[in-house]
């Protein structure tokens, strides 16, 4: 399979949605602890591609692998529990739970954490989110802000070996882009690898030492950020087909 | 003082009530399932537990633990075998399958017991009719304070698990959002089948109480039903302790109701029913900015 040694791997990626091909031949593989970006227009199939990572959607053909086996026909919740996390781009908090309760039910199912290895994992977790100081806040009482790392918190109670971040940056003022990365940075010394879909390239070039640019269901550039996005077939996606 | 004994009683009652609407409130509360068939289930679990008593002699507390994990076996075989598969194709198939539910369970349980009624109160003995007097005319019985503690600690220990174990927590996040509880490594198929098991094994509680405390026969349970849809009702639905208060607020309205006219123990209860329903829609509609003025149709 493509990308032997890699933690997170998926070959010939294909995932039609009636007539509508979404991801057309992905190849995509993640080390160990390794941080990569997904840019690309609107509609490039970038959210698409961690639904399949994630088991959220089954792809219509091609394989995914996370520590060299084939986890295909795994679903969401088991690759959760093997250790594949995803933060979505509009929150979906447990609102009538607080900020502690909605990261516990991570640890305990996802984390597979009980008593007081699971409490002194959200605890943890919370502080390293900023989030301790409203652990015992009603979840649908947040803003979007809190919301967002409330969504981060969430996956990474779970202990993921990968997170998949969606949009995690979107809607914030530079102060709380800041400390964002300061949040993700943690993440990242703590060994926890991270495929990451950001519009704000800006933050993203913080963390990532690897972009890869999806265009129309494909693979269009790979590699260094700066080499992405000085990539001709990169700069004329964004700018669409009239650049030519 | 004849007032405050009708109180005491009714809040007593309400007791019974809670028991028998907790499950009927965790069902629909997790699984959004509004189960006609509650009310059977409780005669079936009534039916279990004097089946128990008569082939084998047992002591009705004994056939009551017994008959716990049989009700949630049943629970949990009709959430994956029955109920899962209805809630697919949206709200109304599930309640048109629990009526067919409570139908067919009636009927069988007609064929296998017959019709007459029967009753769990020769076997408890004294516990049936003795109490205490508290002051002046009032007397509370040792089997309503029995169902009034059995009400509180079922109640209280269900909140405890619900708000503090790692399963409630789960079944709670299941229940606000199953896909996104899925992603964070919670198995929604087996949280609903274990809460509708959890909901079903309330059953042989609240079988056994009414047994004890009242006479049934298979036709029982849409009675008991309606009791328990109104304390779910006034109380709020998916509220633990709201279903006892709905409880208590039931039986009080019945037991005073009864203390004005025979006929009125009933009369009452379904109209503070329907008052607390009224109620409800109307802070809805003006919470909504529909305003007082337009709800009551007072602005034409």
């Amino acid at each position: 399979m493509h990308g032997d040694g890699a933690l997170l791997a998926c070959a010939g990626i294909h995932k039609r949605f009636g007539a509508l091909v979404v991801l057309d031949n992905v190849d995509f593989a993640l080390k160990a602890d390794e941080a990569v970006g997904i840019v690309g227009p609107n509609g490039a199939g970038k959210t698409t591609l961690l639904s399949v990572l994630s088991g959220a959607q089954r792809p219509s053909r091609g394989a995914i692998s996370f520590q060299g086996m084939n986890v295909t026909a795994l679903d969401a919740v088991r690759r959760c529990r093997i250790g594949i996390a995803r933060s979505h781009q509009i929150p979906r908090p447990f609102a009538a739970m607080s900020v502690f309760e909605n990261a516990y039910v991570g640890a305990s199912a996802g984390g597979n954490l009980h008593g007081s290895l699971a409490y002194d994992h959200v605890i943890d977790i919370l502080r390293l989110c900023g989030m301790l100081t409203i652990a015992n806040r009603a979840a649908g009482s947040l803003g979007l802000l809190d919301r967002k790392r409330l969504e981060l918190a969430r996956a990474l109670a779970t202990r993921p070996k990968v997170l998949l971040l969606d949009e995690i940056g979107g809607g914030l003022t530079d102060s709380e882009a800041i400390e964002l990365v300061a949040t993700i940075h943690e993440v990242r010394r703590r060994g926890i690898a991270i495929v990451w879909i950001e519009h704000v390239v800006r933050i993203l070039v913080q963390i990532v030492e690897r972009l890869i640019c999806l265009d129309a269901g494909r693979v269009i550039a790979s590699g260094s950020p700066h080499a992405v996005l000085t990539d001709p077939m990169v700069v004329k996606a964004y700018l669409g087909g009239t650049a030519a | 003082m004849t007032w405050i004994n009708q109180v005491v009683q009714g809040v007593l009652l309400g007791g019974y009530y809670a028991v028998l609407a907790c499950g009927l409130s965790l069902m629909f509360g997790v699984m959004r399932i509004i189960n006609l068939a509650h009310g059977d289930l409780v005669v079936l679990a009534a039916f279990i537990i004097w089946l128990i008593v008569e082939q084998s002699g047992a002591s009705p507390f004994v056939a009551t633990l017994i008959t716990l994990p049989v009700m949630a076996l049943i629970g949990w075989a009709l959430q994956r075998g029955l109920l899962e598969r209805s809630l697919r194709t949206g709200m109304l198939v599930p309640v048109l399958t629990t009526f067919g539910l409570a139908i067919v369970l009636q009927n069988a349980m007609l064929q296998a017991f017959g019709a007459d009624m029967r009753a769990l109160a020769p076997q408890i003995g004294d516990l049936a009719f003795a109490g205490w007097a508290i002051v002046g005319e009032i007397h509370v019985g040792q089997l309503s304070i029995l169902i009034f503690v059995a009400a509180v600690l079922l109640l209280g220990g269900l909140h405890i698990f619900l708000r503090r174990t790692a399963f409630g927590r789960q079944i709670r996040a299941t229940a606000e959002d199953a896909d996104v509880a899925e992603l964070v490594g919670v198995n929604a198929r087996a949280t609903f089948a274990a809460a509708a098991a959890l909901a079903t094994a309330t059953t042989a509680l609240a079988g056994a109480l009414m047994a004890m405390r009242a006479a049934y026969d298979p036709y029982s349970g849409p009675v008991q039903l309606i009791f328990a849809f109104e304390a779910v009702v006034i109380g709020g639905i998916g509220s633990i302790w709201g279903t006892l208060v709905g409880g208590i607020v039931l039986g009080v309205a019945q037991s005073l109701g009864a203390q004005f006219h025979a006929q009125g123990f009933l009369l009452a209860g379904h109209a503070v029913f329907l008052a607390v329903l009224a109620g409800r829609l109307l802070v809805d509609r003006i919470r909504s900015g529909e305003g007082l003025q337009r709800t009551l149709g007072l602005d034409s």
